[in-house]
């Protein structure tokens, strides 16, 4: 019956309680829906960044990340494979490259850029190449004078597929060397400036013309579960020669990670903001129907009941209103992220922004568990927390005080 | 027997920087089974004995018992309890709960009492009837006329068997018809469950179903007559 009392009372003005809950529902879909287009940009940051030749984990040989030179490479690369196969999880997925900066050149254009060598078959389970060529085919693992080049790239050189390619970089005698390859495979990424970055190679090529005989620049590693890179880099680090170290995605691209963490506490700032207009809204409506039905409270009390249940019914009020607010809000939210989760939204009118910060043209929206249980939570805890200031002072008057009260 | 007991009872209320003395010093004592009116004029202390008594408001000095019960040494908790068991309440603007039914606010006691919800409709829907609503036990309060409100509220303060019921100028806000029907619900509800009324009034036709009548005059008791006497 008190349940029935608390719902007849939050309907006795509903024009009040339809506007509170409207702003309860708007916050919660806010939260909920905004959160998980934030969380899908992130997810989509991630993804490029490990898809984009990173991996879950890299191997270099130590000093290669601080100087990315030839003379920092893997010298002996048969130890680590032989290390890779009896360390890692059985479904882990992992590829050789020599990786160099280049100058790519042709008739008319020249630009730096990053000149990977990859084992083609192997490649193509671990990075997007795999399944980014849309003119031409992809790299044979006997084609010595092919090469991928990204559609940016194309365009900027003003090429296209059968054409040369002039690629100079320094081997490992400190002379320049360089070599023409025919463009063979076109290949577009989800970010442009990935198409201008890199070209690929076959990689023996690419270890003759640098003469680094069959020394690499990395291992790339993908898990099976993102989660376990940090466990699995612990025990690659115990089983590795001391020339050698095994870093994760988060420690070779620290921006990211940096925007990961700022991203986290952001998202519970911004939720408290939000919470913080639906505070007042909350804490107003409460406190009106507090006053508004004083002279019942002061009755109640002539009648017996103790302050305590005069605090619980008005939290009883609020916790259905809430429940209701956060049920219609998760409903939208869902709705709206269910309705975008084919086409997602598309930014390619502000692709050179997002780019910069490393976005891809299209978000899908993505719904975290702990972004939904934060929404969730904030509305719940603090909107309960709020409207115990009017129950307080409801249960604290005295009934002759509210039976006064006009 | 009496049931109730004020002795030298004062109480000063401030307006402002202004001190007013309510009550300058009330001695009533009133037996079990009484039928009593405080008469006098509006603004001489009458609702403020009763909320003592009702012990919704505390004394400044002296002593009032209810039914054994000294009020000096009660937590408001004991209060509340006392109330919810001991005394029932009629207003003179009735005060039933809007979103309630009729049956509902006469539950709405026992419901607090923790009585089961079978036996409380049926004791709610028994005193409806006793007080001439039946058949209206679902209509709200806004459904009912101010006569028909009042005898519910006489209902919901009856209805759990209390010791005493106080009643603050019952007939004040109804016509002369209703209110004598209301009176005579009162009294007959006195004499069939022994339950002490008392109820402040400056109504002559009030006065006269009255079986004691205590005149307050200025926050004193100034004459005290039982009929018949």
């Amino acid at each position: 019956m008190y349940l029935q009392i608390a719902w007849r009372n939050i309907w006795r003005n509903p024009r009040r309680t339809t506007v509170i809950m409207i702003a309860v529902i708007i916050g919660v879909w806010n939260m909920i829906f905004l959160g998980a287009l934030m969380r899908g940009i992130v997810v989509a940051m991630v993804n490029n960044g490990i898809s984009t030749l990173t991996g879950d984990i890299q191997v270099h040989q130590k000093g290669f990340r601080n100087d990315p030179v030839i003379e920092n490479s893997i010298k002996n690369p048969e130890i680590l494979e032989t290390i890779l196969n009896n360390t890692l999880p059985s479904d882990a997925k992992w590829a050789s490259r020599v990786r160099v900066s280049a100058i790519a050149n042709n008739a008319r254009h020249s630009s730096g850029i990053t000149l990977a060598g990859i084992d083609p078959l192997r490649e193509a389970d671990i990075s997007f190449i795999g399944e980014a060529v849309v003119q031409g085919s992809y790299l044979k693992a006997d084609d010595k004078n092919g090469i991928m080049v990204g559609q940016a790239l194309v365009d900027k050189f003003e090429t296209k597929l059968g054409y040369k390619l002039i690629l100079m970089s320094q081997d490992t005698s400190r002379e320049i060397a360089s070599r023409a390859f025919r463009i063979s495979g076109i290949f577009k990424a989800e970010l442009e400036s990935t198409e201008k970055k890199f070209v690929f190679v076959n990689m023996p090529v690419l270890q003759q013309m640098l003469k680094l005989q069959n020394g690499i620049s990395e291992v790339s590693i993908i898990l099976p579960d993102h989660q376990d890179a940090h466990h699995v880099k612990n025990t690659l680090n115990a089983d590795l020669p001391s020339n050698l170290e095994a870093a994760t995605w988060r420690e070779l691209l620290p921006m990211l990670d940096a925007y990961l963490k700022i991203y986290d506490g952001f998202i519970l700032i911004w939720y408290l903001v939000v919470f913080i207009a639906m505070g007042f809204g909350i804490v107003n409506t409460t406190l009106m129907a507090v006053f508004e039905r004083m002279r019942e409270f002061g009755l109640l009390k002539s009648l017996g009941m103790k302050p305590g249940r005069i605090f619980a019914g008005i939290l009883t009020e609020t916790l259905i209103l809430l429940l209701i607010g956060m049920a219609i809000g998760n409903i939208l939210a869902f709705l709206c992220v269910y309705a975008l989760s084919g086409s997602g939204i598309d930014l390619s009118s502000f692709a050179a922004g997002a780019e910069f910060a490393g976005m891809s043209r299209v978000i899908f929206p993505v719904i975290s568990i702990w972004d939904l249980s934060a929404a969730n939570l904030v509305v719940f805890v603090l909107g309960l927390l709020v409207s115990t200031y009017p129950a307080i002072k409801a249960a604290r008057f005295t009934p002759v005080e509210a039976l006064c009260h006009t | 027997m009496s049931i109730v007991e004020c002795i030298n009872v004062k109480k000063t209320y401030k307006q402002g920087k202004v001190e007013v003395a309510a009550l300058r010093g009330i001695n009533l004592s009133i037996d079990k089974g009484g039928f009593v009116a405080l008469a006098g004029p509006s603004g001489s202390g009458k609702t403020t004995i009763l909320n003592m008594i009702g012990g919704l408001d505390s004394a400044d000095s002296g002593r009032i018992v209810v039914a054994g019960n000294s009020y000096e040494k009660m937590t408001q908790s004991q209060m509340a309890e006392l109330r919810l068991h001991s005394i029932g309440f009629i207003f003179q603007a009735y005060n039933l709960i809007p979103v309630l039914s009729a049956l509902e606010n006469v539950e709405y006691v026992m419901l607090l009492q923790g009585i089961p919800a079978d036996e409380r409709r049926k004791r709610a829907k028994a005193i409806l009837d006793e007080v001439g609503l039946e058949g209206k036990y679902d209509r709200r309060p806004a459904e009912l006329s101010g006569g028909q409100q009042q005898r519910v509220a006489v209902a919901r303060a009856i209805v759990s068997d209390p010791i005493i019921v106080l009643a603050d100028e019952p007939t004040a806000n109804l016509d002369s018809k209703n209110g004598q029907g209301l009176l005579e619900i009162m009294k007959e509800m006195n004499s069939k469950k022994n339950v002490t009324f008392i109820f402040s009034t400056h109504e002559e036709m009030v006065m006269e179903y009255a079986r004691r009548i205590v005149y307050i005059k200025d926050g004193m008791v100034a004459e005290d007559r039982i009929k018949g006497e």
